[in-house]
């Protein structure tokens, strides 16, 4: 939790009283109620990984709930390279890290012309990206894939030499349908910031570029890792865009190499287990590590006192 | 000091009409302001105009282009009877008609998506909510807490849509054999395969991600509350209860704004955790399923699937205004 009195725009939060006042019955109850409702929220997780330890055979004849006779990572080696994981993780790194970076970096400005410059019309910008990522974006799918079939690209971006099945267009409409998001949120944020800072780097002359990444983006940081956290994990679990935009099956993301688990006749549940918590392992180790920014970086509108 | 920096703007949007003379005077955007509009503006030097307009038009132009020009051509597409191939043939309101008359998946769908809306709403939201009030103030554990109830958010639907197979499932499934209906002569329940329960599980799981992702929000919006407001209602005598739903709640508003539209927009959008199940089929029919399956389908009824899509738009239409002008409102006042 030091997280939140680092964070500059909440200097409020670090206001509350003393931790505890007293340790009274209805502390033990909510203590029992928050644990039994977190293990409960665990357990798929903690149940998927321990199936995805144990030989299927074992688990057939001795159900789920039975103390382990053998535990192994051999699972996890197999649905590895079964499904090609490597190169299909790398297809998800090459689509998530240029469109997270890109989509953060774009928002970043146009909510500081937004929030900072105050440029003209800046409310209505700030209404277009917002509603904009409320749509639905089955919406588009047919206009975007007839666009990116008729946009050409030269063979060394594109083997297909169109934006279609190709990295180029999915990153692209990430970027287009993420940004919505990451303008709302931070322009709030910035709202939030104070001004002296950068009104003294006015004084000594500094131009709008300077003021952005000098000044204000660096103060941006935990909504930043806020964002990162939860566009990473939007653009990493995409489901629907791949589908659609691509048609080479190596070139897949890595939710959809699961597909290449699931048997024609028999399902080993616990083959799927190990590759699910293989596929979530980035999303989860990216929010660990960023978690300390998370809650005091989701500025979301400031409510007056 | 914020009120008086946000009528700045105001000062500088009603420019026009304010020097009419001088407007008239100089062809030259950066001489024609009134003094009124004075330090900020004339600061932009022509660099900065130069760089505002790249990185400001780009991500416009992305949305513009790939937002909300593909959204009205779809809009267009509904029209014809496009099949991806051939020419498209205007064929009026033929689609539509046949999709209220003559598409059974329609109205199951309609009645999922709503059925979806209604669980997150009435369920998985509040939950949220309730979670973000517990673990608002400090307590042993909050960050272990936390992290349990958000992990759900992290994960893909598709992966919750393979443990959900892995708890579900029918004969070998974690579920039925915890309630031991899964020996010899036994009849255990279809969980996923049986098309008049299979929704309920698909509810819980999504409700199961949906309360972790309102909680952050909601914990993010009780940060920003002012603690003197919660003082003051606890000087007048207010208890816990009291405070939280007639001072804290309806402070938090901004916020549950967003968290009613992202509610709304998450009941609408939903599509990957049944895709991941059964490819949305089977008792699991939802309008996005019905799109993707029209339009990439094999049948390719391009026409018809994006007439489903505006269906969908137009209830989402019906969400964004609700928010822009709650937005409209805000700023004005």
């Amino acid at each position: 939790m030091t997280a939140i009195a680092a964070g500059p725009a909440t200097p409020k939060a670090t206001g509350a009283k003393g931790p505890r006042a007293a340790v009274a019955p209805r502390r033990v109850g909510l203590h029992v109620f928050l644990a039994a409702v977190s293990l409960l929220w665990l357990a798929p997780l903690l149940l998927a990984v321990y199936a995805s330890l144990r030989p299927y055979q074992e688990t057939a004849k001795y159900g789920y709930f039975s103390l382990p006779h053998h535990l192994s990572f051999a699972y996890y080696r197999e649905a590895f390279t079964q499904s090609g994981m490597a190169q299909h993780f790398l297809n998800t790194l090459l689509i998530a890290v240029p469109a997270v970076l890109l989509t953060l970096f774009f928002a970043s400005f146009v909510a500081f012309c937004i929030a900072r410059v105050r440029i003209r019309g800046g409310f209505f910008i700030l209404i277009l990206f917002t509603a904009g990522n409320l749509l639905p974006p089955q919406v588009m799918v047919t206009p975007v894939y007839e666009l990116f079939t008729r946009i050409p690209l030269p063979y060394w971006m594109s083997d297909s030499l169109t934006m279609y099945d190709s990295y180029w267009g999915v990153i692209a409409i990430h970027i287009a349908f993420q940004t919505g998001f990451c303008v709302f949120v931070m322009t709030n944020f910035m709202k939030a910031l104070p001004e002296e800072l950068r009104e003294a780097a006015i004084v000594d002359g500094a131009g709008v570029w300077t003021q952005f990444w000098r000044i204000t983006l660096p103060l941006c940081r935990p909504a930043l890792a806020a964002l990162a956290t939860l566009e990473f994990a939007w653009i990493y679990n995409d489901f629907l865009w791949a589908l659609v935009l691509m048609s080479s099956g190596d070139k897949m993301p890595v939710t959809s190499a699961l597909n290449n688990l699931k048997g024609q006749y028999f399902q080993d549940y616990n083959l799927l287990a190990a590759g699910s918590v293989l596929v979530a392992l980035p999303t989860v180790i990216l929010f660990f590590i960023l978690q300390r920014h998370f809650i005091a970086g989701l500025t979301l509108g400031a409510t007056k006192g | 000091m914020r009120p008086k920096a946000d009528l700045e703007p105001a000062v500088s949007v009603g420019e026009p009409t304010a020097g009419a003379p001088a407007s008239a005077a100089a062809p030259e955007t950066g001489r024609r302001r009134p003094r009124a509009a004075r330090r900020r503006i004339r600061r932009l030097t022509t660099r900065d105009r130069l760089v505002i307009t790249v990185l400001l038009g780009l991500p416009l132009l992305f949305t513009f282009v790939l937002v909300w020009a593909t959204t009205l051509a779809s809009v267009g597409l509904s029209f014809t009877n496009w099949d991806g191939i051939g020419s498209a043939k205007f064929v009026g309101i033929d689609n539509y008609k046949e999709l209220f008359t003559n598409y059974p998946p329609f109205a199951t769908a309609i009645w999922h998506n709503l059925l979806w809306l209604g669980f997150l709403a009435l369920v998985a939201t509040p939950l949220g909510l309730l979670f973000a009030v517990l673990l608002d103030r400090k307590i042993r554990f909050g960050r272990f807490y936390q992290s349990a109830l958000y992990l759900p958010v992290v994960l893909s639907l598709a992966v919750i849509g393979f443990i959900s197979q892995l708890i579900f499932a029918r004969d070998d499934g974690i579920l039925n054999t915890l309630l031991g209906t899964t020996g010899p002569g036994q009849h255990p329940v279809d969980w996923i395969g049986d098309p008049h329960i299979n929704i309920w599980v698909v509810l819980v799981m999504a409700g199961w991600r949906h309360a972790g992702y309102v909680m952050v929000l909601y914990l993010a919006g009780l940060k920003g509350v002012d603690p003197s407001l919660k003082e003051a209602a606890a000087i007048d005598g207010a208890n816990a209860r009291q405070t939280f739903f007639r001072v804290v709640f309806p402070v938090m508003r901004p916020v549950n704004i967003i968290v009613g539209v992202i509610t709304v927009i998450e009941a609408l959008r939903a599509f990957d955790i049944v895709y991941a199940i059964n490819g949305g089929t089977n008792g699991l029919e939802l309008l996005s399923v019905l799109i993707t399956d029209n339009i990439i389908g094999e049948a390719s009824r391009i026409g018809f699937g994006s007439a489903i899509a505006v269906v969908l738009l137009l209830i989402s239409v019906g969400c964004i205004v609700a928010y822009c002008m709650t937005e409209l409102r805000e700023e004005k006042s």
